[in-house]
């Protein structure tokens, strides 16, 4: 993964890079299920390695392929990422070691889920019962952020799309076509 | 991508069971991985891809725009209606054990329709996202 991450950051070619996010996305759901959490490498093989592989491609086909050169120093944020970086290793540091049984995650909540989960809710997969009942208020507002999501799409891209705008790569002749989209 | 056979009978051939395998885990969720929100990545992907191939203007015409407009709020509505429907039968919003008889049937009837109701979103999201985009034909 920081292979990838290194050949994502040296390279040029957009192409290349929005493959290799693709890459790291795998990976990562990889790194999930060796870490048990099934549901979660699920959505990031459809999401990070799938879907967002293909908008970025989509939106590729709409600007360039090849990334300008940057002329500004690089020097400050160089020291931002770096300063940032080694911040938040020094408080890994500090996390329990993964599937500690002392853990602070693992003692308040996540027991009382596992013991009544089974006859509180009643479904086996006890993600689904959290994520859909315990934490529905969450997932309620995480519908409605990628349904804003789709709305600001279709407000930005959708809608007046005939008109020219600066940035855009020639004048596209009005048509009646809002409907399309 | 019109002139690819190979992709086209392949991409025909999948798409039935892109679906359906969005479809089991869409309804599969309360027992294994999975749930609305990958079950719709994956019933997009099958539009996406036959848009993919097939041309976006193909696509639309299986999918129109304002079908997937009509998705993307009614899933929601769906969600925030559970909610409601669980006030009206005398519980909190979105306490889904009054909506049946039992409290784990209703728990299970409550996460079946709130599933469904992020996996509509989710997949009219993402057609929308992706068709909006590749429409841009300028």
């Amino acid at each position: 993964m920081a292979m990838t991450a290194f050949a994502i950051i040296r390279l040029r070619n957009l192409f290349a890079v929005v493959m290799l996010s693709g890459i790291f996305s795998l990976l990562a759901a990889s790194l999930y299920v060796l870490l048990t959490a099934v549901d979660v490498a699920f959505t990031e093989a459809s999401v990070g390695a799938g879907i967002s592989t293909l908008l970025m491609l989509a939106t590729l086909a709409i600007t360039s392929e090849y990334e300008k050169k940057s002329e500004r120093s690089t020097l400050l944020p160089k020291i931002i990422v770096t300063v940032t970086g080694a911040v938040l290793i020094y408080g890994t540091l500090d996390m329990p070691l993964y599937g500690a049984a002392d853990a602070p995650s693992n003692l308040h909540l996540i027991p009382r889920f596992i013991l009544q989960s089974g006859t509180e809710i009643g479904v086996p997969n006890i993600v689904t019962s959290v994520l859909a009942s315990y934490r529905g208020y969450d997932t309620l507002g995480e519908t409605v952020v990628i349904f804003t999501a789709a709305i600001g799409v279709l407000v930005l891209l959708g809608r007046g799309r005939n008109r020219w705008r600066p940035g855009m790569r020639k004048p596209v002749v009005p048509e009646e076509r809002e409907e399309e989209v | 991508m019109n002139n690819h056979s190979i992709l086209r009978v392949v991409s025909k051939f999948m798409i039935p069971f892109i679906m359906l395998f969005a479809l089991y885990v869409q309804f599969h969720g309360d027992f294994g991985p999975g749930g609305g929100f990958q079950a719709g990545v994956i019933f997009a992907a099958a539009f996406i891809l036959y848009g993919l191939i097939f041309g976006i203007e193909n696509a639309r015409k299986v999918l129109p725009a304002s079908a997937t407009r009509i998705a993307l709020a009614c899933g929601v509505i769906l969600y925030a209606g559970v909610g409601v429907a669980g006030m009206f039968l005398g519980g909190n919003y979105l306490d889904y054990n009054v909506l049946a008889a039992t409290a784990t049937g209703g728990q299970h009837l409550g996460i079946f329709l709130v599933e469904f109701g992020v996996g509509t979103t989710v997949a009219a999201t993402m057609v929308t996202i992706f068709f909006v985009f590749a429409g841009q034909d300028f």
